[in-house]
């Protein structure tokens, strides 16, 4: 039998504030679904990076813990999967951090990964948080649904593409367009988590490892993407985005 | 000192509160303590009147060992709280204006107002029970929490802290404090602690023991809570058996009878008090339903869920997941990720809320056999038609349960 798919879950306990670690349970089923044998390799933070996963996966996380990742990252560990093509996904603050520079929590600068030619700095304004909706038609994955909930505002170099055009919501924040993709690393900051409420992503990852795939039942995933998209698009209609509020009010 | 401008604020407030419950609008705790409030912000201060007071605030748990400690003082006489979950400084002003008379209080209070009504009510003792990720579309990250409580516990006239000395965001937040009483209360959620507080390295676990190389560490606890015994600080052992489930609870109520010493109440006296409490406001009702036992746990948060799937007993096979996503709830429902639902595999569960759907795509993935029904007491009828069920509810899905069981016990009522 053949080995089993690896899917790397990076640092999930500082990079899985948001509830993205579930993207790499969405990952492992959805090739067992298919009879493919897989397995998700959570990597602590004072784990090394295992160099032979098939594909990798980072999360949101709060700014302190930016900082930690980038400083394990900075071994080029993560660099060399890159480069050897090896598929990632990156949310939110996974996302700020594999470009060139990130804000840190006391407003500086810092050097980021470098795997993404993008450079986040502040949202003018308030926090985004809401849903967010992303056509990504291009990427031939359709309309991605998910919810938001950052301060970063990203801006794409030449060597970037966006994953998608902004329905609803916020994105990057800049050029009304949501994520990355760059090489094989795809970007975003859709929360929800993000493969389990846009399957089609999902398996656009899946096949750079395996190949075509065949069918599953995503009949569930279906009914939640009809809900979100309408919640998405009659919230677009009002308000663009519902305002962070600080915790030092009568609610 | 309670001016003419309170007594006139309290009395619209008493006024709108009595309308609101007239029109079943509500109980009125809510908009009576605004109006009180609106009229006289100074109102929590007048309200509180120098009593001798202790606050309760943590993510998990504040209902649970608020009342745990109400019954451990009332061992010394009467207690005001504030019953019925309104923990905003609203919810405090109209609980403290309406019971005037007992001395003594004990407040659960919202996390991010903990603050504010130190500064209004000058406690004696801070219980300070845990902190993990909750409605981060309104809080954002759980370390901003714990900084607003740093901040308002440093100082000379700071009240004494009882603090859970097994989270590190607690023992952070805690230990700027002049006077801190420290209590091995568990934590069985580890996620949000992974970085050090004050630091931002890496935290280091061993077995029960935590610690950072900055040099914050677990400190030593005079209180223990293991198993179902609590060790106080002369070393000797109490057995309780709670009449609420849970580990969590045996912690809560080491930190309930740690504060309640500093009151004088012996931890034997404290703790027999506990004993005889069997559900917080509808959290751990047994009741029936369509014929079937059923039992209500709320569970708002990953670290909450993680903690109420250890209560369902092995031998319950129907579960019911009811999750909504309001403002009380946090909008984004994506730490339905962060919760061992696996640990499901085996039972059926039935899928329910205003984000049924969000919760069926997670069961599936967690290879939970399960149907989806959107109307909560539907689905409670279709569990409870195969026999005893859980249900494990978040926040405004709960109440909705609690009206759903209160209604069939009223129906039995009137037929039998």
């Amino acid at each position: 039998m053949a080995d089993p798919v690896r899917i790397a879950l990076v640092f999930p306990a500082v990079l899985g504030t948001y509830g993205d670690s579930g993207n790499a349970v969405v990952l492992t089923e959805r090739l067992r679904w298919r009879g493919i044998a897989a397995e998700a390799v959570p990597v602590e933070i004072d784990q090394p990076l295992p160099q032979q996963a098939d594909i990798y996966v980072l999360g949101g996380g709060e700014d302190s813990a930016q900082a930690l990742a980038v400083s394990k990252l900075a071994d080029g560990s993560l660099r060399r999967a890159a480069d050897r093509g090896a598929p990632m996904l990156a949310v939110c603050a996974g996302f700020q951090i594999l470009g060139e520079t990130w804000l840190d929590g006391h407003g500086d600068v810092s050097p980021g990964l470098g795997l993404i030619d993008c450079r986040t700095d502040r949202l003018e304004g308030p926090r985004a948080v809401g849903e967010l909706l992303v056509d990504a038609t291009r990427e031939g994955v359709g309309v991605l649904t998910g919810y938001e909930n950052h301060g970063g505002r990203t801006v794409l170099g030449p060597a970037a593409r966006p994953l998608g055009v902004v329905r609803s919501g916020v994105g990057n924040g800049a050029a009304t367009v949501d994520g990355a993709v760059q090489g094989s690393v795809v970007a975003t900051y859709l929360h929800g988590p993000a493969l389990a409420r846009n399957p089609a992503l999902a398996d656009h990852l899946l096949t750079q490892v395996v190949g075509s795939l065949t069918p599953v039942d995503d009949r569930e995933a279906a009914e939640l993407r009809e809900e979100r998209l309408r919640a998405a698009r009659s919230a677009g209609r009002g308000m663009r985005r519902r305002q962070w509020r600080p915790p030092a009010r009568d609610a | 000192m309670t001016s003419a401008r309170y007594a006139l604020a309290r009395a619209a407030g008493s006024a709108a509160a009595a309308l609101s419950r007239i029109t079943r609008q509500g109980d009125g705790t809510t908009v009576g303590g605004r109006i009180t409030l609106a009229i006289d912000p100074r109102a929590l201060e007048h309200a509180a009147g120098g009593r001798d007071l202790a606050l309760v605030t943590g993510t998990n748990g504040k209902t649970t060992t608020r009342s745990f400690l109400v019954a451990a003082l009332e061992t010394l006489g009467p207690v005001v709280s504030n019953a019925g979950g309104a923990n905003l400084p609203s919810g405090l002003t109209a609980a403290l204006a309406r019971d005037r008379a007992p001395r003594r209080g004990v407040l659960e209070v919202d996390e991010p107002f903990v603050p504010q009504v130190i500064e209004a009510v000058h406690p004696r003792a801070v219980t300070l029970l845990n902190l993990s990720r909750d409605q981060l579309d309104r809080y954002a990250e759980v370390r901003r929490l714990a900084g607003i409580w740093r901040d308002a516990l440093t100082g000379v006239a700071a009240p004494t802290v009882i603090a859970n000395c097994d989270d590190p965001l607690v023992v952070w937040a805690a230990s700027a404090a002049p006077d801190i009483v420290w209590v091995a209360a568990g934590q069985r959620w580890h996620d949000d602690t992974s970085v050090c507080p004050e630091c931002g390295g890496v935290l280091s676990r061993s077995g029960t023991d935590w610690s950072s190389t900055c040099g914050l560490r677990r400190p030593v606890p005079s209180w223990r809570a293991e198993g179902s015994t609590v060790t106080d600080p002369q070393g000797q052992g109490h057995d309780v058996t709670l009449g609420v489930p849970g580990a969590v609870n045996v912690g809560n109520a080491a930190l309930a009878a740690a504060t309640a010493s500093l009151w004088g109440v012996s931890a034997a006296d404290a703790l027999a008090a506990m004993t005889s409490i069997r559900t917080v406001e509808g959290r751990y009702l047994s009741t029936s339903y369509a014929g079937s036992a059923v039992r209500l746990l709320l569970a708002k948060n990953p670290a909450g869920w993680t903690e109420a799937l250890t209560m369902v007993p092995a031998e319950r096979q129907q579960v019911v997941v009811a999750v909504n996503a309001r403002a009380a709830d946090g909008r984004d429902p994506s730490w339905l990720w962060d919760v061992p639902f696996e640990q499901l595999a085996g039972r059926r569960a039935v899928a329910t809320g205003e984000r049924s759907r969000d919760v069926a795509v997670r069961l599936r993935y967690a290879g939970v056999d399960h149907e989806r029904i959107d109307d909560p007491a539907a689905a409670l009828t279709a569990a409870a038609r195969l026999g005893p069920v859980e249900v494990l509810a978040n926040y405004t899905a709960f109440q909705t349960y609690r009206k759903v069981v209160r209604g069939a016990e009223t129906r039995v009522g009137r037929d039998g």
